[in-house]
């Protein structure tokens, strides 16, 4: 993936606008940081956490990965906070928190 | 052989997208666009044509379905008339920005209110600036010319952006005039197949109509506008070839007796025919007058109009519809700004009328350039004049 980058930035000029703005390189939104819009962020308390998946199943913008121990965590670079993952939680082990509450 | 038959400009336009063998059909009637879908439903229905005609329940939609065809690889047509253009609207916009050679012809209508089926050119000017290449059509022979032309020029590689050709609503849509329809092997000669070079493709996933936050979208929008720009090589090229092989010949700006003319009047659309007689009568008695039509009107032909109008000494353009509160008509305001820099140039008299389906006659022409050549010469505190409306009218002022 160390390849890939977005194609914007200062070096990129209209002249490299593809023809009607079609992205052929696909599947690369997961690149843009949309991880800036977000206002609250999920918050995995492992001692509920039992691993079923449902967070991950639940994103809609597949932000939410599953990590080599079983548990879960949000690519906070992506995620925009939705909070569906903690209303979905049958645990109640995620918390929503407010991005200004360290 | 060619055919030589009696067609509305619907039927023509319609037997043209027939005869270019269009794959995708989406349209919603609307007088007087309605012979338009109704003659190629019924080419579907009858087999004559082998297209997807697909019944949609408005232009929105419509145009909508246009872009996902054309998206597909599809060759693609619609039609709609003046409030159907509108309903469009915010879709128009889309197909020159994602680059789709949609092909649409508009019947030119006046827009509500008070509610009006019959021509001008309200709906036209309302959608000047949504990117599409845009002509007009002084006849049926036009229309069946300028519709197989549309796909030439809009579906070229080079181009790759959607074609409105436009006619006047009633005063050709449904009228019958002798058109001659070429051999389909001299069609397929002028018009190759269609391959969209980013046609969807499962084998070869890619995004359409991606959104462009702010550290983008300009520069998206420059591309766009130069490459628009730059489709004026195909449009001669695309009159050029057509010549060659119909006989034809057409030209973004087209100037009828106008040698050696010190007033010229401009026109756009059907009623060229109806000015030329006039034009026709007063050279006859001697008058150094002539008449200009403007065919392409996106992207607007700067060049030619300069050349053409430059060196007479009052130009008169006529106008179908009324910029409200602006400065005159639209087309005369174009191109009276396209000459502001010229060192030489005539003196400007904007003229509206001709709204909502009112008749021009030859003798209404004669007056517009009588009055016109008055208003030249003596000025007038009025940012346009008008033709034909009952009462005097005055108070339109800058």
């Amino acid at each position: 993936m160390a390849d890939r980058r977005l194609k914007t930035g200062s070096d990129f000029t209209w002249r490299d606008m593809e023809v009607g703005n079609v992205i052929t390189d696909a599947g690369n939104a997961e690149l843009r940081r949309t991880g800036d819009w977000r206002s609250q962020r999920p918050i995995t308390d492992r001692e509920k956490c039992n691993k079923c998946g449902l967070c991950w199943l639940y994103c809609p913008d597949a932000a939410i990965k599953p990590l080599d121990d079983g548990y879960y965590r949000s690519d906070l670079f992506y995620c925009k906070g939705c909070g569906i993952c903690a209303r979905a939680c049958p645990k109640s082990a995620i918390t929503m928190v407010e991005e200004e509450e360290k | 052989m060619s055919k030589r038959l009696g067609l509305e400009a619907s039927f023509a336009a319609s037997e043209a997208a027939r005869m270019a063998d269009v794959d995708v059909i989406a349209a919603y009637p609307i007088t007087p666009q309605t012979h338009v879908p109704e003659r190629l439903a019924e080419m579907v229905a009858d087999g004559e044509l082998n297209a997807a005609y697909i019944p949609v329940e408005s232009e929105h939609s419509a145009m909508s379905v246009c872009l996902g065809a054309a998206a597909a690889g599809a060759r693609t047509f619609t039609a709609t008339a003046g409030p159907g253009l509108e309903y469009m609207h915010n879709v128009l916009y889309v197909a020159p920005s994602m680059r789709l050679p949609v092909i649409m012809v508009v019947v030119n209508r006046a827009l509500s209110a008070p509610l009006s089926i019959w021509g001008d050119h309200s709906d036209v000017m309302a959608v000047r600036d949504t990117g599409w290449i845009q002509v007009f059509c002084q006849n049926n022979q036009e229309a069946f010319d300028m519709t197989l032309w549309a796909f030439r020029v809009g579906e070229d590689p080079k181009v790759l952006f959607p074609v409105m050709v436009h006619f006047d609503g009633f005063h050709l849509s449904h009228v019958t005039e002798p058109v001659i329809l070429p051999e389909q092997e001299e069609v397929d000669s002028f018009l190759p197949p269609f391959h969209y070079p980013f046609a969807l493709d499962p084998d070869k996933p890619m995004t359409h109509g991606a959104f462009g936050p702010p550290d983008i979208y300009s520069e998206a929008k420059i591309a766009q506008e130069i490459a628009f720009r730059k489709s004026r090589d195909v449009i001669l090229k695309g009159f050029t070839e057509f010549a060659d092989i119909f006989g034809r010949h057409y030209h973004p700006v087209e100037p009828y007796r106008a040698e050696g003319a010190k007033t010229l009047l401009l026109t756009m659309g059907s009623f060229g025919e109806t000015a030329r007689i006039a034009i026709d009568a007063k050279r006859d008695r001697g008058e150094p007058v002539g008449l200009v039509n403007l065919r392409l009107w996106r992207p607007f032909p700067f060049q030619e109009l300069r050349r053409e109008l430059k060196n007479c000494e009052t130009l008169i353009i006529f106008d179908r519809c009324i910029s409200f509160g602006g400065p005159g008509g639209a087309v005369c305001s174009e191109i009276r700004s396209a000459l502001y820099g010229e060192s030489k140039r005539p003196k400007v008299v904007s003229f509206i009328g001709g709204l909502g389906g009112r008749d021009m006659s030859v003798e209404d022409f004669e007056y517009v350039i009588d009055r016109g050549k008055k208003i030249a010469e003596e000025g007038s505190e009025e940012l346009f004049a008008t033709v034909g409306i009952r009462g005097e009218v005055t108070g339109i002022r800058g």
